[in-house]
């Protein structure tokens, strides 16, 4: 597997960090809600069979947090796109 | 012979003995019955277990079994065995440390050593010893205090000098620079077990006792009225069921999706490999202590053997290369003369990684809805208990005593199950 990084081109799964499912939004740590917000957070995903947006960090590279298109049934890689765009 | 009478083709079954074999021999080998039936689905079970692998199969058994109920159907997508159960390393062994882990998997240690007598097949189970290898003083006292809490469970545990791991296993890198190894935790009561032959002797048990298994039967969605499953809808048509039972190991959020679960899990894909076949060189399973690996010797000679997760989430059965060379540099250092093998396959499986490393055996929020889940990379050595424990939640409605830890709830509440103290990071674990 390889992932084209927008600094570096191309380059091997070796050089990077994964960190998981890039569409979670930390929650407001002031809602009324926040305890059980907080748990669906840190632990809940919906892991799907399929696209998934995820983020991995380019450690042994240009240090960029990285938001990665990616199927999980096939490997295959989409879109890669610098975190820092990615926020809400 | 002992035929049995069955509404569903013809189902008979042969008991297995010397006197069956010899008979045979004399026989041409003509004799010999299907181990199981393959059954049609019919229109609607008291139970619906999801997924014919080691779990599902194990958890059909005990609900006829234990509970007598035996109007239970297993649907498997593929074909008897296709995933994980047949995708393992094949060891077996008790030595946790984590409360709710200990009683858990000494129960399934138990059913282990009385589960071809149980089953009245060759599963070739084989206690040949679990040696956990330590390479630091501070991991020497951690093995002291598992093997300690395992001790209180009544569970064999020996701690051994480097002496006395030298003479077990004289190929290991005694003398290597970074991690020599300084000695191990013992459990001579774990080993191995034909994986395959787990899911054929649970299946022909099972269906013995009248419990329909059905190949080739992926489930699409769930029937749901007024907040309650009624039944599955599959490839081979619908399927009404008072309770449904999820052990699909990889596929479960998948499957839970289907009813709008969200849950505590990622699937990742972990490999394994086997070298080609040489003469008995190791003669128990033997973990690293200082990366993550573990080896052990098949029957047929080849050395069997695996490492850590790809780490990052996955449907496909099949890694990639850097986990490869991380599992070989591993094995490499551990046991330097592994480097003269060739490695004869690999292949993957898909792990239901849970968000702390422990399984799930419990209710959902969807009534008749029953989750068995979470396995991470551990799921063969538990599949007698996990079972035993689902076969009793389903039909009980209550937690099994050694079970009542696995709650999908503690997520929420914070009694997470952490036996690597790595948190909420599935890669970690």
């Amino acid at each position: 597997m390889r992932l084209t990084c927008p600094f570096c081109g191309p380059r091997d799964l070796r050089e990077f960090t994964y960190r998981g499912d890039a569409t979670l939004r930390r929650p407001d740590p002031d809602a009324a809600n926040a305890a059980s917000a907080f748990a669906d957070y840190v632990y809940l995903r919906a892991n799907p069979r399929g696209p998934h947006r995820e983020h991995w960090y380019h450690a042994a590279g240009c240090r960029a947090w990285l938001v990665v298109e990616r199927d999980t049934a096939t490997h295959a890689i989409g879109r890669v796109a610098l975190a820092r765009n990615d926020q809400p | 012979m002992l035929a049995l009478a069955s509404g569903n083709a013809a189902g008979s079954r042969m008991r297995y003995s010397l006197f069956s074999l010899l008979r045979e021999a004399l026989n041409g080998q003509a004799g010999w019955p299907a181990a199981w039936r393959d059954a049609l689905p019919r229109a609607h079970y008291d139970i619906v277990v999801i997924g014919g692998g080691g779990h599902g199969l194990s958890t059909a058994f005990y609900l006829a079994q234990e509970h007598g109920i035996t109007n239970v159907a297993v649907l498997e997508k593929g074909w008897l065995g296709s995933g994980n159960i047949g995708r393992n390393t094949t060891i077996i062994r008790s030595n946790y440390g984590e409360p709710g882990n200990t009683p858990f998997y000494e129960h399934s240690m138990q059913l282990w050593e009385g589960l071809e007598q149980a089953l009245n097949y060759n599963a070739m189970v084989s206690q040949r010893g679990v040696l956990n290898l330590y390479h630091t003083d501070g991991q020497r006292d951690a093995y002291a205090r598992r093997g300690n809490a395992m001790r209180l469970h009544g569970i064999d545990a020996e701690l051994l000098d480097r002496a006395r791991v030298q003479e077990l296993c004289p190929f290991l890198a005694f003398e290597d620079a970074r991690f020599p190894v300084a000695g191990g935790l013992l459990q001579r009561r774990g080993g191995t077990a034909r994986h395959d032959a787990v899911a054929w002797g649970y299946a022909r048990a099972a269906s013995t006792l009248g419990v329909d298994i059905i190949q080739n039967c992926e489930v699409t969605g769930f029937d749901i009225v007024q907040g309650r499953v009624r039944g599955v809808q599959t490839t081979r048509g619908p399927i009404a069921a008072g309770k449904v039972g999820m052990a699909v190991a990889g596929n479960t959020s998948h499957v839970a999706a289907m009813a709008d679960l969200r849950l505590p899990i990622e699937s990742h894909v972990l490999q394994a490999f086997v070298s080609e076949g040489i003469k008995p060189v190791i003669p128990n399973v033997v973990t690293f202590g200082a990366g993550h690996f573990y080896i052990s010797q098949s029957d047929k000679g080849g050395l069997v053997f695996g490492g850590d997760i790809d780490g990052y989430n996955s449907y496909a059965q099949r890694g990639n290369l850097p986990t490869v060379e991380d599992v070989c540099e591993s094995g490499m250092a551990m046991m330097p003369m592994l480097g003269r093998l060739r490695i004869l396959r690999s292949w993957g499986g898909i792990m239901d990684m849970s968000m702390d490393g422990s399984p799930i055996i419990d209710r959902t929020p969807l009534e008749g809805l029953y989750l068995n889940a979470g396995w991470c990379y551990g799921g063969f050595k538990a599949t007698p208990a996990s079972g035993w424990c689902f076969a009793h939640l389903l039909a009980t409605d209550r937690s099994h005593p050694v079970a009542s830890a696995y709650r999908l709830d503690r997520f929420a509440t914070g009694l997470v199950i952490d036996e690597k103290g790595a948190g909420a990071q599935p890669n970690l674990h």
